[in-house]
């Protein structure tokens, strides 16, 4: 079997290294976000063939397994078939950018000196069994450099055990769960990007503490790790104040309606309705609250909050639901004009042909894409460990579609890049930006502490 | 004597038969120690699946029960075998007694109501076991880690043996494979296996000859449940997590789909159709990706047509012709769908 | 006690959806002895079809009759394209087929149409009727009373005509029926047609409820098959209250029994089906198949 060079790099050392490299590195000027990385232009780079890279490169160890003198080789594993296909969406816009900065912006940035990329992507079919199949396709036969998002919370957390033995990137997971950002002691390897779920959840739980501190709340809920976070997350967040959960219903994904627990839930009367559902279920919960002489405040969570699946059911009966954002919706006539959203709209047709640029998946794919390779240039050597101790020192570390003022933060005890998000209200035909960007770890501490 | 008749000689044949078996093992020992260690850990995973397919075909290829519903029996076994180790703390080899009586015995009680079931009833009641297993198990989230599922450690082999990770799964499989395969043999040629094929062909016949039915009805039931359990304790082991998204009713479909592809009434039909079914989603995915399902629906029913017989009948018919005097129709063993009368 | 009616009023909109799913099941079986796995998803391709039409700016009624000739046709068309070539092989393998034709066009429609959730407008006023402190939504009670009405037609056409009879009879014995000189053949691709046309029905019926989605009949037909097995496989009046008892049997189980709450509500109507058929194993309104010695 070939080995890894990394495989014979102790761990505890790799942290050292990091330690020392964000020590003294908190001095550095780069707080301006992406752009302002001390790097030379990736476009310049690439010109001239990579010669510049060498002496700083000379540092550096050898780059790691599945980067060559002129690619960097990334790999992900998402359902592309069966019931979860929805996400199939989310790898087109991923590639889509990859492909935009291979011809755009000169390829990989910084220290990877215009290398071009090729991501490869497979369908595990939402299955554990399968993701652990093809990761290990991807790992072993495929070589990659890294792997670009795994989906899901059970394919990710069946393959974790084994990239991180591997000691394989498995960066920016997409996950809400918080497990992925907690356990850097036995998997230093892994990192989610997106709010995870707790996060939002408090986002709802200032809402309601700002505006209706003494509101009863009904909630219906996915019944797993994904509707669970939020639950609990909810929870802690309204512990001790005068909020009040007083029903709670879950479902499963093999229900076909939610009919019978909204009925319930509309029982007690609630003063407001927390839906933590997938898009086909809130479709429907949505479907039942437009319909029904209940009328409580609708707390929609962003899985859901896609403009389509909100027109899907009909804006005018649920003006003024409320629901949490991180990214800019193409739908949204307030970002017409917009820098990011120009960038998106003007390449997304050319390199993603296929795909719908409203979907939401594809937005999403685009701005984790653009995420990475913001972390790309924050990251000081071509190599496993390096992009891994990237992950954890990143400061305002700005990416493409987000929305103004989050940007992506971690350190060495948060392994959460993005914890901000801003309260929306439907208004019309789109959500309406309410205050300002609430950074839930400013305001209800680590992410820890709510889930023990 | 030409080579034909030479062929069609018994003795030969035992003889030939002999030596692919030995060829087929010495190709099995040294597989694991050519191929890399992701190709090992396919095979395992074929091997693996080759079992519960086997098992399913006992029932329903040499009994005509139909069962929607061996990916339950298969999630038991796995799940005993991920709680006793992680909860409990359990050596890995000593999970298998443990899993295997309890899907025997479930098996077992399920087949009780299945005697009164026939074909599509028993299809259908089937599934919905298949479907309410894996809530179930999310309900019990002390045990089975409920949604989150549960990560195990991957059992290694002991130093003195020199041997990878991959190779020792390999192997530990190939062993429970060669043994399911042997007991099976053993199964269908003995008086009960005789009795599950009376069944098969005519209920009412094989009764008024003096078949226990309910007996060997229930005890294929069990058996085939245990092979499903045992297949499932070695995907613990190779797969190291267990969730309820891992065994939807997918799973038993797939395992359904693979004994059809591979040829009822077939024993070594059972590894050709699970082999299938483990390469079939990469096929699919490299030739649509922007919609692997439709490779995959389209290439599954293509094997229908192609392989009438299951692929094990195709190569029996192939086989067949290669034996037959030349221009003379194909001799009766040709027909293998007499071979397949999974009665439903 | 208003819960009560309220969950039983709900769980009847829901065994509807069922129900109206598991006719098209049992049409199905009772002309071509086999079933159908691709029924569900079948219907789901109709309403999308509907849905494209629709936004391609025809009226709702007129894009719902081109819907439905064309899934009759659809439906013809596969059986005898693809059911065919494997005719007369055992069940098993045409029951390997249907399920590959169930993946084929999941992943169809997800290719053609995305798998973003689409508003479907409903036939039936967005309205709720009110009883007292009881409310039914008019589009479910549209469900019911459709479903009853193409039962009703089915039965008319089984019973009353020559055409229904010719089918039975060449579903039941086809090589007598040959000879007779019936084109079995066709008579099956006609069955098939006709499940179609009802899936597509359901498909239109069920789509401003669920909303649509390539995976939007995944789900129901787990609940179609458990309606038509209680109700008995061959019996569209059973599939109907089949669909009926597990619709309203799973809501008052997850509502009221605490042990087995919302995540194991689909555990009833399991047990129920289980239940009956030890006691009836033909189902509720089924016939028991005769063995022929």
């Amino acid at each position: 079997m070939r080995r890894h060079p990394s495989k014979h790099t102790p761990l505890a050392l790799a942290l050292a290294v990091a330690l020392v490299a964000t020590a003294c590195g908190g001095g550095r000027d780069d707080g301006e976000g992406a752009t302002a990385t001390t790097e030379p232009a990736p476009a310049d780079t690439a010109a001239d063939g990579g010669t510049e890279g060498t002496e700083q490169a000379a540092s550096c160890p050898e780059p790691s397994t599945g980067i060559t003198d002129d690619t960097i080789k990334l790999g992900g594993s998402y359902p592309l078939s069966g019931p979860a296909s929805a996400y199939g969406a989310i790898p087109t816009g991923v590639d889509a950018y990859l492909t935009y900065a291979n011809a755009e912006l000169g390829g990989a940035p910084g220290v990877f000196e215009g290398r071009q990329f090729e991501y490869i992507f497979k369908d595990d079919g939402y299955s554990p069994p399968q993701a652990v199949e093809l990761v290990r396709e991807l790992v072993e036969q495929e070589q990659v450099f890294a792997l670009m998002q795994t989906l899901g919370t059970p394919p990710t957390a069946a393959t974790w055990d084994y990239t991180n033995q591997q000691e394989v990137p498995q960066v920016f997971v997409a996950t809400g769960a918080t497990m992925f950002g907690l356990d850097d002691e036995n998997h230093p390897w892994t990192i989610g990007w997106q709010p995870n779920y707790v996060s939002e959840a408090r986002i709802y739980a200032q809402y309601l503490l700002d505006n209706h501190p003494d509101a009863t709340v009904a909630v219906l809920f996915q019944n797993d790790d994904y509707g669970m976070d939020y639950l609990e997350g909810f929870r802690t967040a309204i512990e001790g104040s005068d909020i009040e959960i007083v029903a709670e219903q879950s479902y499963e994904t093999t229900d076909p309606t939610v009919e019978s627990q909204m009925t319930n839930l509309a029982q007690s009367g609630a003063d407001v309705f927390f839906n933590i559902t997938t898009p086909s279920f809130a479709a429907q919960a949505m479907g039942f609250d437009a319909q029904s002489d209940w009328d409580p405040i609708h707390l929609l969570n962003s899985v859901s909050n896609s403009l389509t699946t909100v027109g899907a059911v009909g804006f005018e009966p649920l003006q003024g639901m409320v629901t949490a954002l991180y990214l800019k919706d193409p739908q949204d006539p307030q970002w017409e004009g917009d820098e990011d959203m120009q960038t998106y709209l003007d390449n997304i047709g050319e390199y993603a042909p296929n795909a719908d640029p409203n979907n939401g998946y594809v937005v999403y794919g685009w701005a984790v894409a653009s995420a990475f390779y913001a972390l790309l240039e924050q990251t000081e050597c071509p190599t496993r460990e390096a992009l891994m101790e990237a992950t954890m020192a990143l400061q305002d570390v700005a990416f493409q579609l987000g929305l103004p003022g989050i940007t992506m933060n971690t350190s060495e005890d948060d392994r959460f890049p993005l914890e901000a998000m801003q309260v929306a209200t439907l208004q019309g035909e789109t959500w309406q930006l309410e205050g300002e960007v609430i950074d839930t770890r400013e305001v209800f501490g680590p992410v820890e502490d709510a889930v023990g | 004597m030409t080579w034909r008749e030479r062929l069609r000689d018994p003795t030969t044949q035992r003889w030939l038969r002999i030596a692919v078996f030995v060829a087929m093992l010495g190709i099995a020992l040294w597989a694991p120690f050519y191929f890399t260690p992701f190709r090992v850990f396919q095979f395992t995973r074929v091997l693996i699946f080759a079992i519960a397919v086997l098992g399913l075909g006992l029932l329903t290829g040499f009994n005509g029960q139909i069962s929607l519903g061996h990916g339950a029996f298969f999630a038991i076994g796995a799940y005993t075998a991920a709680a006793l180790m992680e909860k409990a703390g359990w050596p890995f080899l000593l999970v298998v007694p443990v899993a295997l009586l309890i899907t025997f015995a479930l098996g077992y009680g399920v087949g009780i109501p299945a005697l009164r079931l026939h074909g599509l009833y028993l299809a259908l009641v089937t599934l919905a076991l298949a479907v309410v297993t894996p809530p179930i198990l999310k309900r019990f989230s002390g045990i089975t880690g409920g949604a989150m599922g549960l990560n195990i450690d991957i059992p290694q082999a002991p130093a003195w043996t020199g041997l990878a990770e991959d190779q020792f799964l390999y192997l530990l499989a190939l062993v429970a494979a060669i043994a399911a395969f042997a007991l099976a043999r053993n199964l269908v040629d003995s008086r009960t296996g005789r009795a599950m094929i009376a069944i098969r062909e005519d209920e009412l016949a094989a009764e008024t000859m003096g078949v226990d039915l309910a007996r060997v009805k229930t005890l294929a039931f069990a058996w085939s449940a245990m092979y499903a359990g045992l297949a499932g304790v070695l995907f613990t082991w190779t797969i190291g997590f267990v969730s309820p998204e891992s065994f939807t009713i997918t799973l038993s479909i797939s395992i359904l789909a693979a004994l059809v592809v591979g040829g009822l009434g077939s024993i070594w039909g059972a590894l050709l159709g699970a082999a299938f079914l483990v390469y079939l989603p990469s096929v699919a995915d490299d030739l649509n990706q922007a919609a692997p399902g439709i490779a995959f629906g389209a290439l599954l029913i293509i094997a229908m047509y192609v392989f009438p017989g299951g692929i094990a009948g195709l190569a029996r018919r192939l086989w067949g012709r290669l034996l037959a005097p030349p221009r003379a129709p194909a001799p009766a063993t040709a027909g293998a769908s007499t071979e397949e009368g999974g009665e439903p | 006690m208003e819960l009560f009616i309220q969950q039983v009023i709900s769980g009847l909109a829901t065994g509807s959806i069922y129900a109206s799913l598991a006719v098209a099941l049992v049409l199905i079986y009772r002309s071509t002895d086999i079933v159908n796995f691709a029924q569900g998803e079948m219907a789901m391709f109709s309403a999308y079809v509907a849905w494209a039409l629709i936004g391609a700016g025809v009226p709702f009624w007129p894009a719902l009759l081109i819907t439905l000739v064309g899934s009759f046709i659809g439906g013809l068309l596969v059986e005898r394209v693809v059911i065919r070539p494997v005719e007369g092989r055992p069940e098993l393998t045409i029951v390997i087929v249907t399920i590959g034709l169930f993946i084929f066009f999941n992943a169809l429609a997800g290719w053609l149409w995305t798998y973003q959730v689409r508003g479907f407008p409903s036939p039936f006023p967005q309205r709720t009727l009110e009883l007292g402190p009881v409310r039914a939504g008019l589009p479910a009670l549209g469900i019911v009373a459709v479903v009853g009405i193409v039962v009703g037609l089915l039965f008319l056409l089984f019973q009353r005509t020559k055409l229904g009879l010719t089918m039975r009879a060449a579903a039941e014995n086809p090589e007598s029926s040959r000879l007779v000189g019936i084109r079995v053949g066709w008579m099956l691709a006609l069955g098939w047609g006709l499940a179609a046309t009802v899936g597509a029905v359901s498909g239109v019926l069920v789509a401003p409820i669920l909303f649509l989605s390539p995976n939007m009949m995944g789900a129901v037909l787990i609940f179609a098959f458990a309606a038509a097995t209680l109700g008995g496989f061959d019996s569209p009046v059973g599939a109907v209250v089949g669909g009926l008892i597990v619709g309203v049997s799973e809501n008052l189980a997850g509502t009221y029994v605490d042990v087995i709450g919302a995540d194991l509500k689909i555990v009833i109507p399991m047990a129920i089906i289980v239940g009956v058929l030890l006691v009836k194993p033909a189902g509720l309104f089924g016939s028991p198949a005769v063995e022929r010695v």
